[in-house]
């Protein structure tokens, strides 16, 4: 039968995924056997993918892309690794919603951002010292290189105003709204749904302070428009952002645009 | 008319532009949709509301 091994088609009449593992490793060696690290052994049939990771072995360049994927549910992974999406603004949302696409194996990304790394940005956002006063765009683009060097990333280091929305993001499926402030949540909405006819948009509004995760949540109320948050808590004197609701309200955006990217479009 | 899920009953005509102000809603924080299709915002004066229309009104709030 044919399945994939390690990122290559093969021919085997191995019956079972650890008889595969034994003939190409060892006993200790870890089996990713279509997207999930199995303890048991299990039979194998046509077209399964397994990955055989001996542990701690650095792996050669052309064998880390399907490492990389070995976690990735094989027919999911396909239609992720086609995704473009555009994240605007790069702070507590947009970092770290960049980060856990790429985790993903998201295919391409752009990062569109102004603004340099500061010290009050660590409380929440996805940087370090080390990125201090960098472009955040550059500074995400070296983080998610080390993560996975096999998406595509496009930066873009400027503002978005009312003018530059549809030639900053034209040709992109999706684009997440991760700004801070409202008036610029608002015109980007606003001039991407009248501009652009395809184009679905992931949002967010209210994740500051420390209330209950419980009430973050994602909605649909407009066609092509998805909100995630809890619509109220906003971040003002007394009520700042911090990183665990931030990071739920990340995680709601994310998990919608992987959605939508599997052609899924019920929140 | 229907505004975001819930009926209400416009006693007189009133463009879009009143009724958000009116119902104070920040035109600066908002995206509208009216019977299923996005309105921009310059276009908020020249709307006239009708019984039965259908609102749905997105308020941002600041963070990120």
């Amino acid at each position: 039968m044919k399945i994939t091994v390690n990122g290559k088609r093969i021919n085997t009449d191995v019956v079972t995924a650890f008889q595969l593992r034994n003939q190409i490793g060892n006993e200790d060696d870890i089996v990713i056997f279509n997207g999930y690290q199995i303890e048991e052994d299990k039979k194998l049939v046509e077209n399964d993918t397994l990955s055989i990771i001996t542990k701690g072995a650095m792996v050669n360049s052309d064998e880390l892309e399907s490492m990389l994927m070995a976690r990735h549910t094989p027919n999911v992974h396909k239609k992720i690794k086609k995704g473009k999406v555009a994240i605007a603004g790069l702070g507590g949302l947009g970092s770290n919603i960049a980060i856990m696409l790429a985790r993903t194996g998201i295919g391409e990304v752009l990062l569109v951002d102004f603004d340099i790394v500061e010290p009050s940005n660590l409380n929440r956002q996805c940087y370090n010292i080390s990125h201090l006063g960098m472009p955040k765009t550059e500074a995400l683009k070296q983080q998610i290189k080390e993560i996975n060097p096999y998406i595509e990333v496009q930066i873009k280091t400027v503002k978005v105003t009312i003018d530059n929305v549809y030639e900053l993001f034209n040709g992109y499926d999706i684009i997440c709204e991760a700004f801070d402030k409202p008036e610029a949540k608002s015109t980007l909405v606003n001039v991407a749904l009248e501009e652009m006819d395809d184009v679905k948009i992931v949002a967010a509004s209210g994740m500051a302070g420390y209330g209950s995760s419980n009430i973050i949540k994602t909605i649909n109320p407009m066609k092509r428009l998805y909100v995630c948050g809890d619509l109220q808590s906003e971040a003002k004197i007394g009520q700042g952002l911090m990183a665990p609701r931030v990071n739920i309200c990340a995680g709601h955006q994310a998990n919608m645009i992987l959605r939508l990217l599997l052609g899924i479009n019920d929140i | 008319m229907r505004v975001n899920g819930t009926d209400i009953k416009l006693d007189e005509d009133i463009n879009l532009y009143d009724f958000l102000v009116n119902n104070n809603y920040d035109i600066t924080k908002i995206a509208v949709e009216h019977n299923s299709n996005i309105v921009p915002k310059i276009e908020y004066r020249n709307i006239m509301l009708k019984n039965n229309d259908t609102l749905e009104i997105v308020s941002f709030v600041g963070g990120g």
